[in-house]
């Protein structure tokens, strides 16, 4: 196997007297595509949360494309990140929210450029170009103009994506992309994720309630519970065949109101 | 003396009176902004200075800061050997600025707090700096939220101009003031300069409000 992209070293996370993550263990290889199960409370949007530098760590290490997350190496030891190196690492990362996050006073193609013109520097025509090209992968090019007020709740979260994309990120992040969304509208949205899982090696960490959806793209399924990973394994074995009865409890009570 | 006689001297008062309301806007809205922003700056020197500021000009009289910027401040240079006799318009904009400036400042610190976290959360996930997170994704989102609040703080000011005729100044309200003295026609002059006052008010709020439709252009409107 190769170097893992993602590492996880017995991490802790607190909230106050609240463990949310509980001495972790977790690695994802380059390219894979893993989801992340599990009820809410179960830690599996904080991973994401603590990856994307929005939250810190109490104990243990994460190791990204082979750096220190939320370390710096000085002298041989582990120090704790300065705000440089957290900017470098956030190079590497690119998220997904679960209500989109638009910036409501910028239109569509703003939103997309902004970021690669102030943050790498890019050339507005270039950028522009890019983010062109981004709009017709998520199926919007004819919206570029507008204010994301005036796009539906999948609209927005396909712009959602390609604005991350548009940062070049190594790992892409979606912190339950399709839950905001009325039913109607998420189809749209696994679509577009799903065509970035087939077709790019990007790295995707998904934290998802779509377990039929998860099942399709991941090439691994983790069930997350109380802070720790309950049961990893591809999807046919997980949602088939869990070893652990917490894991067939969870799938029990989220797969039955579809049957 | 017929009361049409009145209007050139008030309307005279009148120009003194756009004119410190103009500019005394413009350094209280400079001061809002660099005070309202310094006062959540990591950096406990800005921070402490923008408190400081708000706090004294907040908490004090704006008649007092008017005297003291008028009659003090001369006699505290004297003693330290500087030349700090500022003329009375200076003098006028430097305290209506100062103090609707303090005040400002809270309004800008407070609608840039509004901003949701998830946006802010979001700049950092794309790698803005602070001051790109400040000027490009905060500051246009608060901006709206801030006019009403400063639509009546810019009235509050142009009000607030008539104590300049304290330190005789000659705005509408010392002009007033002066042909009453000479004619004893309290009515006519304080009517005249009151719907005077209201029609610049009028004037000042519409402004704003032009301001804030421009500003809050990318919204959705109802």
């Amino acid at each position: 196997m190769s170097e893992p992209i993602i590492r996880f070293d017995k991490v802790v996370k607190r909230f106050g007297a609240l463990t949310v993550l509980d001495r972790l263990d977790f690695t994802v290889q380059p390219g894979e595509k893993v989801s992340i199960i599990g009820p809410s409370g179960s830690g599996k949007s904080t991973v994401l949360r603590i990856l994307m530098t929005l939250e810190p760590i109490q104990e243990g290490t994460i190791w990204v494309d082979g750096h220190p997350l939320w370390h710096e190496e000085r002298d041989g030891r582990l120090v704790p990140a300065s705000e440089a190196h957290l900017r470098e690492m956030r190079k590497l990362l690119g998220m997904v929210f679960q209500q989109f996050n638009l910036f409501p006073h910028m239109t569509v193609l703003r939103n997309i450029t902004e970021a690669p013109i102030a943050v790498l520097g890019m050339s507005k025509q270039e950028a522009r170009e890019r983010a062109m090209e981004l709009l017709e992968l998520v199926g919007l090019a004819d919206q570029a103009d507008k204010f994301p007020h005036q796009l539906s709740g999948g609209q927005q979260q396909r712009v959602g994506i390609a604005r991350a994309l548009a940062m070049r990120p190594k790992i892409m992040l979606f912190d339950e992309p399709t839950s905001a969304l009325d039913p109607e509208l998420v189809g749209e949205v696994l679509t577009v994720i799903g065509k970035l899982a087939h077709e790019h090696d990007l790295t995707m960490l998904l934290v998802t309630h779509e377990m039929r959806f998860a099942r399709e793209v991941s090439d691994r399924v983790c069930f997350f519970d109380q802070g720790r990973m309950v049961e990893e394994g591809p999807p046919d074995q997980l949602f088939t065949e869990p070893r652990e009865a917490r894991t067939r409890e969870f799938l029990k009570a989220v797969l039955a109101p579809q049957e | 003396m017929n009361w049409t006689e009145y209007l050139p001297p008030l309307l005279e008062g009148a120009w003194v009176t756009v004119q410190l309301t103009v500019y005394s806007m413009v350094l209280g809205a400079l001061l809002s902004f660099a005070a309202g922003i310094g006062k959540l700056s990591p950096n406990w020197a800005i921070k402490g200075l923008s408190v400081v500021y708000i706090e004294i000009f907040r908490g004090t009289s704006l008649l007092v800061q008017l005297f003291w910027l008028y009659f003090a401040l001369p006699l505290v240079g004297d003693l330290i050997g500087i030349n700090l006799r500022l003329p009375p318009v200076i003098a006028g904009v430097l305290a209506l600025g100062l103090n609707i400036g303090a005040y400002g400042a809270e309004v800008v610190r407070g609608s840039l707090q509004a901003v949701p976290v998830a946006q802010l959360e979001t700049a950092r996930a794309l790698n803005f700096t602070r001051r790109q997170t400040l000027w490009r994704v905060a500051l246009p989102q608060a901006l709206p939220e801030m006019m009403p609040p400063f639509s009546n703080l810019a009235v509050q000011n142009l009000k607030d101009t008539a104590l300049v005729s304290l330190i005789s100044l000659g705005d509408l309200a010392f002009r007033a003031e002066q042909i009453r003295n000479f004619t004893q026609d309290s009515v006519t002059v304080y009517t005249i300069i009151l719907f005077m006052y209201f029609g610049m008010a009028l004037v000042l709020a519409s402004f704003v409000r032009g301001l804030e439709f421009w500003v809050s252009r990318w919204r959705a409107r109802a």
